[in-house]
């Protein structure tokens, strides 16, 4: 992974019809990305009435935050119901704070230990080094499916369904694509630096923590963004083992949420107020730490 | 024969490098735990239990290859096969070439990260999320495609319902270039299209983002070569841009094929597999069996048909693709 200065600005050129032309393709995809961002504040915003009547408005009509209110369960489900909505509430605190506790332990584990694996792998002999490391990459083809039965079944018998061991376990102690990547990260270090420790005779464990750790912070750091994101997102998986209310995280609660919107009218207004909310912690967190996320994609999607 | 010069071997277990392997495993100890747990047991244990009758309610019985042998005959499963292809048809190649069209146009126009940013951010968002927004701007009444299309004159679809007769008819047209007998390939439907496209959108981003990086690397002296040999613009795309992207291209369509084979999160939240089975998916089918009728044994044989079929997917690719070397 290299810095952001590598990416070299386009070269000017006049403005040709190709120049045009090109910019027009670009700035429509642009608004293809964003507008329905926009589209679902616009409705969430808007009154729930209104949203049938006028559904073609670009800005909120009648614009109102009684949709997060009733949402968030802020309002009697008698006066939800009444204004169009199915009475049914988000404990969004609660989903938030289950989301935040998921995707937390699922990175902090899954970096270190892969951490702790790869390093193995990049900088230890020890014999059957290869073939295990041949074994952890073909675990990258096995798709998630095919663990899930057994695994969710594993859950059941230790009883841990509707906990955040369960949630976790598969997760936390390492994932083959975290292995394989920090390995080759790894292998990309100067190993001169090491060699210096171990003469000074520093143990591996010594030369592990004081040394590889503090250099490599950067791509651990970017690891652990883009493995919270995606473990954010996750939903198939929170969905078998922690549909209960105590652990259910945000994915899981907005689908539930969707299905009892009533069939035949749903209920858009709170539908987007939902989906807004759950927009809101992954916008802040792209704004912190955007510039990351974009440069590991530039240098890390492959090889 | 003689041993006299082979050199002398200590074993292992008595140099210096036993240490090493000491901390070696210490090292891998965790991740061995949730190596053999997690992926090489489930794995097994799949497979084991495909060959039983297994449905939660009595002990499961050996039936040895009778999951495999119903799955056969098994419409749901064949539906749900074809489901998976035409979402892979309507979803990769769209994607795919639309992510390549903005790749060149951000390397040739604009390289600023805040468009790359703005590009990223459906990837950044749960499938879950993409699914509800745009299940509301796919609605037949109130969503604001069908508004739109009506301002300007065309009638709105039915994008996540059945029975839209204007799609198939125009499919049946299209598919009628290439079959006496449309009707027999006849895709399941406006829905899976409407899907696809929903992970289009949530997808191109990125995918435009990874091949950007590839075309980043294309050392800038080629391109110079290039036009002192006087090659056109054109001639430079086809005979030095694409070539040195194959390496690039390979990578995103391997992962993202194997990906959308997977797909589950959009079709559950959308459409639930329907109307009736149009957009049931192998993952849906597999859901379905596992967790709403208890077949485990039936549901995890066609997870690991799903398995094979990547497995051959991936490797055909590679070979067709030759993914790792770029010509040169």
């Amino acid at each position: 992974m290299q810095s952001s200065n590598d990416v070299t600005k386009a070269p000017r050129e006049p403005w040709t019809v190709f120049r045009v032309l090109g910019w027009i393709t670009l700035i429509i995809i642009i608004l293809i990305t964003l507008f329905p961002f926009w589209w679902v504040l616009r409705t969430a915003l808007t009154d729930a009435q209104s949203v049938f009547a006028n559904p073609w408005s670009l800005m909120p009509v009648e614009p109102t935050l009684f949709n997060f209110q009733r949402v968030l369960g802020l309002v009697d489900s008698d006066v939800a119901v009444s204004a169009g909505g199915s009475g049914q509430s988000l404990n969004f605190m609660l989903f938030l704070r289950n989301s935040i506790i998921f995707a937390t332990l699922v990175t902090v584990g899954q970096v270190f230990f892969s951490a702790c694996a790869a390093y193995a792998f990049a900088r230890l002999e020890f014999p059957g080094r290869n073939f295990l490391f041949t074994l952890y990459v073909a675990a990258l083809m096995v798709p998630g499916i095919v663990t899930l039965i057994p695994n969710f079944l594993l859950m059941r018998d230790l009883g841990w369904i509707d906990t955040f061991r369960g949630m976790i376990a598969p997760y936390f102690l390492m994932t083959p694509f975290a292995v394989f990547f920090l390995r080759q990260f790894f292998l990309g270090i100067n190993p001169e630096i090491e060699n210096a420790a171990r003469i000074d005779g520093a143990n591996p464990f010594r030369i592990f923590w004081s040394i590889i750790l503090p250099i490599t912070r950067p791509t651990l750091l970017t690891l652990a963004i883009i493995t919270f994101i995606q473990s954010w997102n996750e939903y198939l998986w929170p969905l078998i083992v922690g549909k209960g209310e105590t652990v259910r995280v945000l994915t899981v609660a907005l689908g539930i949420f969707r299905q009892q919107t009533p069939q035949g009218a749903p209920d858009w207004a709170g539908l987007m107020a939902g989906t807004f909310m759950g927009i809101v912690p992954l916008l802040i967190l792209y704004l912190i730490v955007g510039r990351r996320v974009l440069n590991s994609i530039q240098f890390t999607g492959f090889k | 024969m003689t041993t006299t010069n082979l050199p002398e071997v200590t074993p292992w277990w008595k140099k210096r490098k036993n240490a090493e392997a000491m901390a070696a495993f210490v090292f891998l100890l965790p991740s061995l735990i949730g190596f053999s747990v997690f992926y090489v047991w489930p794995a097994i244990n799949g497979v084991r239990i495909s060959l039983t009758d297994w449905n939660m309610l009595k002990d499961p019985t050996y039936v040895g290859f009778e999951n495999y042998v119903k799955l056969w005959g098994d419409r749901d499963f064949w539906n749900a096969l074809k489901v998976t292809a035409w979402y892979v048809i309507y979803n990769i190649p769209i994607q795919t070439g639309l992510a390549l069209v903005i790749a060149i146009l951000m390397d040739r126009f604009t390289r600023s990260s805040l468009v790359r940013g703005i590009l990223l951010l459906p990837w950044l968002m749960p499938n879950v999320i993409v699914a509800l927004l745009w299940l509301f701007m796919l609605d037949k009444n109130l969503g604001i495609v069908n508004v739109g299309m009506e301002a300007v004159g065309l009638d709105g679809l039915a994008w996540l319902g059945g029975g839209s007769t204007a799609w198939n008819a125009w499919l049946i047209s299209f598919l009628e270039m290439f079959t006496e007998n449309p009707k027999a390939w006849l895709g399941p439907d406006l829905a899976i299209f409407s899907i696809a496209q929903i992970n289009t959108w949530r997808h191109v981003g990125y995918t435009a983002l990874l091949i950007f990086a590839g075309l980043q690397n294309i050392p800038e002296q080629l391109y110079e070569a290039a036009k002192i040999d006087g090659a056109s613009e054109a001639q430079t795309f086809w005979r030095v841009t694409i070539p040195l992207l194959r390496p690039v291209i390979a990578f995103v369509l391997v992962t993202s094929i194997i990906g959308s084979f997977q797909i589950y999160d959009t079709v559950a939240i959308t459409t639930q597999g329907g109307p009736v089975n149009f957009t049931e998916v192998i993952n849906v089918l597999i859901f379905e069996q596992a967790f709403e009728r208890f077949n485990m044994g039936y549901a995890t044989a066609i997870s690991v048909v799903l398995f094979l079929m990547l497995v051959i997917v991936s490797l055909a690719q590679m070979y067709l693709l030759r993914a790792d070397e770029a010509d040169v």
